[in-house]
């Protein structure tokens, strides 16, 4: 088989995961020559033959049709400038960011101000990693309220589970909205304190024990435990 | 001179004891402690993130900088008058070029990878703790690594080849040779190779022998380090 | 960067709440830590505030004392905001916030007295010992000001007099058994004023919101003897009143961490 590993060992950059051709390297690890090497410090994932690393950390890698959750942080004369924990802010053009017309001059703190929480979608990221957002889509809107949470966006998959499994069943239980940005922004509001406690005791277990088996169970069960 | 015994008894190829630990400054995106005999290095890495002045910018890969600093109090005699140094700035540059090669900032346009190491204490081999220090916090921060980067000082003190100088060693009246050595750790390729002293090419091959050994029990310290700080993530 | 939506940690402060649950009025877990850098330093130490970190060392040297005070040594306080230990942080000479926290802390140490200068003496005129007090943050999740004050007195009390050597007028940087005069303790807190509400140990998000704040830096005895005020809002003298009793009531748990040093 090739394997040197198996599935949840951690490997760290420069460990031999696999040798001969059996195996395809995918994220986080690469050939070289007859072994597969790791790239990251990480988690192994094996599906079929492709080898993955999983990374524990790193910052948000901008995509193209990536939810995303940001700050206003400057707002110039026909565009909003959006922190999303990117190296450079992204960028919401007057065209993307309302569908009104909007006078050459007008106030565009009306429409989003500074300090505002949007979601946003990413639309193009260019070559040098500039990100461009619009406002315009389904779910894409200003956040008012509620308080929002840092998480990594590498844990952003399990959070959100398949299909939405993992946090439907959290806003189920407690109640809050809950909106997760692909950039690691958690945002949640729920009607009081400990409803929005729960959903943030549930969601940094998620991130605590992503790669370990029966998570969705223990979450369930700590749900369950502290139910209104 | 006849050097005939190191003065903590170790063994002219035996490295002084270690201690890692990463995950160390909450607030960066990667950090590491390493420790060898007496000498203590911290490294932390931000990145990759916003580079200014613009004129610095490479719209092609990620700058990475690197800035090695000691502590006022970290050396044994006088205090360490605080700022940068020749000395310090050189050191920054090297450790820079030895981690280089094993990362890919491709990704990274116009973008900078900070690294930044301090020095709490010294007794030797500063800049290859830093550097150790620094591979593991890259690394913590998950960066795209081809290999892990080791370092250790070899050298001649006296007529003896040895591994791992302490600063006694370093300062020995009757000569010493001081080769600080950072190597990867699947192909020993050498990123950091420096030499002060005289020595005979035969002994400057063992010396280099010997370094790639000692990078391989360093490297061993900073793979339980790292995979001991990703449980604890977990 | 803070993601929470505007007003979000004023909201809860005006109701007592904290992002991270404390009171208003709740430290962070202490610890002290002597002798980090033993090896090198003549006094060092090691201060964690929750997840803030601060290391500081002690290192004597001898010289000429100014002319103006013959018979007395003195303190030269360094704090660098290392970018080490914060995003924040940028590479550089001292920025004015280091000065600001270096000229502070030893602010808090001379006016109190807390080290005899005069027992800092070699020869009377000549020579005497210059106590150099280096501070670094290692991590940054708020209130370096206290950490770094009670690091800065820890590795004072860790300190010993190295040799020196009346013939070559130098120093020989081995230890003595003789520790440094410290013959009082100043503590420092810092207190923060946002909106209405007044909290200590504020963490990073709560730095940025906080409309004012006051360093206290307290002795025995109810005294108090330094204090600086930073920020854009006026504090009223009602509100000086209580930030110094809370000062003084907060006095006894950074005391006994520095007490339980190990």
């Amino acid at each position: 088989m090739g394997l040197l590993v198996k599935e949840r060992d951690v490997a760290i950059p420069g460990d031999e995961l696999a040798e001969g051709m059996d195996n395809l390297p995918a994220q986080g690890s690469y050939r070289d020559g007859d072994k597969i090497i790791a790239n990251q410090l990480g988690v192994v994932t094996i599906q079929g033959r492709l080898i993955r690393i999983v990374p524990l950390r790193g910052r948000y890698e901008a995509k193209a049709g990536d939810l995303v959750i940001g700050k206003v942080v400057n707002i110039g004369f026909s565009s909003w400038s959006i922190d999303i924990s990117t190296a450079y802010d992204a960028q919401i053009s007057l065209k993307e960011g309302t569908s009104d017309y909007v006078e050459r001059g007008s106030d565009l703190t009306q429409y989003y101000d500074f300090g505002d929480l949007v979601v946003a979608k990413i639309t193009n990221v260019s070559t040098g990693k500039l990100v461009d957002l619009t406002m315009k889509g389904p779910g894409l809107r200003k956040l008012v309220g509620g308080r929002t949470l840092i998480v990594a966006s590498s844990k952003v998959p399990r959070i959100i589970g398949k299909q939405g499994s993992m946090i439907t069943m959290i806003k189920d239980y407690t109640g809050c909205r809950i909106s997760v940005g692909q950039n690691g922004i958690v945002w949640l509001s729920g009607s009081d304190n400990k409803s929005e406690a729960l959903a943030i005791e549930a969601i940094e277990l998620i991130q605590k024990e992503a790669h370990t088996e029966g998570l969705t169970e223990r979450i369930k069960e700590l749900l369950e435990k502290n139910k209104k | 001179m006849t050097y005939t015994k190191r003065n903590d008894g170790r063994r002219f190829d035996e490295l002084r004891p270690m201690e890692a630990k990463v995950g160390v400054i909450k607030r960066a995106d990667g950090s590491a402690m390493f420790k060898i005999g007496s000498t203590i290095a911290y490294a932390s890495v931000y990145g990759p993130r916003a580079l200014h002045p613009t004129f610095m910018r490479n719209p092609e890969h990620g700058l990475l900088r690197c800035n090695y600093n000691m502590m006022a109090f970290s050396g044994s005699g006088d205090r360490v008058r605080p700022g940068p140094s020749r000395r310090s700035k050189e050191i920054s540059q090297v450790t820079k070029n030895a981690l280089e090669p094993v990362l890919d900032l491709t990704n990274y346009p116009n973008m900078v990878v900070d690294i930044f190491v301090e020095l709490l204490q010294t007794d030797a081999g500063t800049r290859c703790a830093g550097i150790c220090a620094a591979a593991m916090a890259l690394a913590d921060a998950g960066f795209s690594m081809k290999d892990m980067v080791s370092a250790v000082s070899v050298g001649l003190v006296g007529d003896k080849v040895v591994v791992d100088l302490d600063k006694e060693e370093e300062d020995y009246e009757d000569g010493s040779v001081d080769i600080p050595v950072a190597m990867t750790h699947r192909h020993k390729k050498i990123t950091l190779l420096q030499l002060d002293g005289i020595i005979p090419e035969k002994q400057l091959q063992e010396a280099l022998k010997k370094a790639e050994e000692a990078c391989e029990s360093i490297h061993k310290v900073q793979r339980k380090a790292m995979l001991e700080g990703y449980k604890h993530g977990l | 960067m803070d993601y929470n939506p505007k007003g979000f940690i004023k909201g809860l402060c005006s109701k007592g709440e904290r992002l991270d649950g404390r009171k208003l009025d709740e430290y962070r877990n202490i610890t002290v830590e002597l002798g980090v850098s033993s090896r090198s330093a003549e006094g060092s130490a090691r201060v964690r505030i929750g997840d803030t970190e601060v290391v500081a060392g002690v290192k004597l040297s001898a010289d000429k004392p100014y002319p103006d005070r013959p018979d007395e040594g003195t303190i030269i306080v360094n704090v660098e905001l290392l970018p080490l230990a914060s995003p924040d942080f940028e590479s550089g000479p001292p920025s004015i916030d280091a000065i600001g926290l270096s000229r502070v802390v030893d602010r808090g140490i001379r006016e109190s007295k807390a080290l005899n200068f005069n027992k800092l003496v070699i020869e009377k005129g000549e020579k005497v010992w210059m106590v150099f007090i280096d501070i670094y943050p290692l991590n940054n999740a708020g209130n370096i000001a206290d950490a770094a004050s009670l690091a800065a007195m820890a590795a004072l009390q860790d300190a010993v007099f190295p040799k020196y050597d009346k013939k070559t007028e130098l120093v020989t940087y081995e230890k003595t058994t003789k520790k440094l005069p410290i013959e009082r303790v100043p503590i420092s807190t810092t207190i923060l004023k946002i909106g209405d509400k007044l909290l200590v140990d504020p963490t990073v998000e709560e730095e940025y919101v906080a409309d004012a704040s006051l360093m206290v830096s307290t002795l025995e005895k109810n005294q108090v003897c330094a204090m600086q005020k930073h920020g854009r809002e006026p504090l009223s003298i009602n509100e000086v009143d209580a930030i110094v009793t809370l000062s003084l009531n907060k006095r006894d748990i950074l005391k006994n961490a520095l007490e339980n040093a190990r």
